[in-house]
C-alpha cells in the first residue's frame, strides 16, 4: 500500500495540485478515467470549501486496499469555524457564501462513503471514500 | 496559466488551458469583459476541450462570463465538455443554465454565425 499524501490548503491554488494528486492516486489504483473525474470534482469542492470558509487546512489521500477491494480515502480537515447546522449544510442549493451550495452534497453524490464531522469553533473534517469498480 | 484569447472575425475564442485557477478564471472574466468592447464581438466561444474537472466555482464564473458578454452584446458559447467532465457535472448537480454548449469549436463557430445572421447587422 501506498503511503499518505498530503497537501497543504492554503491558497486557491492548492486545490488544484489537491485534485491532481487525486486523480493521480485514483489512476495509479486502478480506477476508471469516469472515476478519477468523480474523485478529483469532489476534492475540488472540499478543498475549495476550507479555503472559502477555514482559510486553510489539509487534504489526506491514502490507497485503500481490503480483503476483494481496492479504493481511496480522501480526508479534508481544518480548524475553521465548523458548521452551525450541518444537516442543512448537507442540502442541495444551501451555501451561506451565495454561492451554488451543491459542494457538500455533491461530493457525497460523487463518493461511495461520505461524512462530515464538524464542531462549531473547532473545525470541520470531511473522510470520503470511492471503491474501484 | 493565464488563458490566452484569440481574435476571429468578430468572435473570441479562450483556450482554457489544462490547469485553470479561480485566478485564471476572474482575469479570464475580466479580459473579455474588455476585448468584447475594443474588438466590437458578438461571440465568445469558451473552449474548454483541455479541462479535465468542472467544478462548481468554474461553472458559475462561466456562467458570469456569459451573462456579462450578453450584456455587452455578445453570445457565449462553451465548446469542448469532455464526456467525464459532462458526466461529472450531473452528478454533482451543476448546469451551465442560460449558457449555450457545442461539440466543438467548429459547431461553436457555426452556431455563433447562425445566431449572427438571424439579428441582421450591428448597427454602429
Ligand atoms: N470546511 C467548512 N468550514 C465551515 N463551513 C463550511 C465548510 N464547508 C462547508 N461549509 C458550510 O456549508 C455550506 C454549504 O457548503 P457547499 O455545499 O460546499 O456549498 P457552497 O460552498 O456553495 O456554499 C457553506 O455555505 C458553508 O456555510
Ligand atoms: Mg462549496
Amino acid at each position: 500500500m501506498s503511503a499518505e499524501i498530503r497537501v497543504p490548503i492554503e491558497h486557491e491554488r492548492d486545490i488544484v495540485t489537491a485534485r491532481q494528486r487525486g486523480r493521480e492516486l485514483a489512476a495509479a489504483n486502478g480506477f476508471s478515467s469516469t472515476d478519477q473525474t468523480l474523485v478529483a470534482l469532489a476534492i475540488s469542492e472540499i478543498a475549495r470549501n476550507i479555503v472559502s470558509y477555514a482559510k486553510r487546512g489539509e487534504v489526506m489521500l491514502l490507497a485503500l486496499e481490503e480483503t476483494g477491494r481496492r479504493g481511496i480515502v480522501v480526508i479534508a480537515r481544518d480548524e475553521g469555524p465548523g458548521i452551525a447546522d450541518p444537516e442543512l449544510a448537507m442540502k442541495d442549493g444551501y451555501s451561506t457564501a451565495k454561492s451554488l451550495g451543491v459542494g457538500l452534497p455533491g461530493a457525497k453524490r460523487v463518493m461511495d462513503e461520505f461524512k462530515l464531522e464538524t464542531q462549531l469553533g473547532k473545525g470541520t473534517t470531511v473522510t470520503m471514500k470511492k471503491w474501484v469498480r | 496559466m493565464a488563458v490566452p484569447i484569440l481574435k476571429q472575425e468578430d468572435v473570441l475564442i479562450a483556450q482554457v488551458q489544462a490547469i485553470l485557477s479561480d485566478d485564471d478564471l476572474n482575469q479570464l472574466k475580466d479580459d473579455l469583459s474588455n476585448r468584447i468592447g475594443r474588438a466590437r464581438s458578438r461571440g465568445v466561444i469558451i473552449d474548454v476541450t483541455a479541462l479535465d474537472v468542472l467544478d462548481s466555482f468554474a461553472t458559475r464564473t462561466i456562467r458570469g462570463i456569459a451573462y456579462t458578454a450578453k450584456l455587452r452584446g455578445a453570445n457565449t458559447v462553451v465548446v469542448g465538455i469532455q464526456p467525464d467532465v459532462a458526466f461529472g457535472m450531473v452528478q454533482l448537480g451543476l448546469s451551465l443554465e442560460g449558457v449555450e454548449t457545442a461539440l466543438d469549436l467548429e459547431e461553436g463557430l457555426a452556431f455563433l454565425r447562425n445566431a449572427a445572421n438571424s439579428r441582421g447587422p450591428r448597427v454602429r
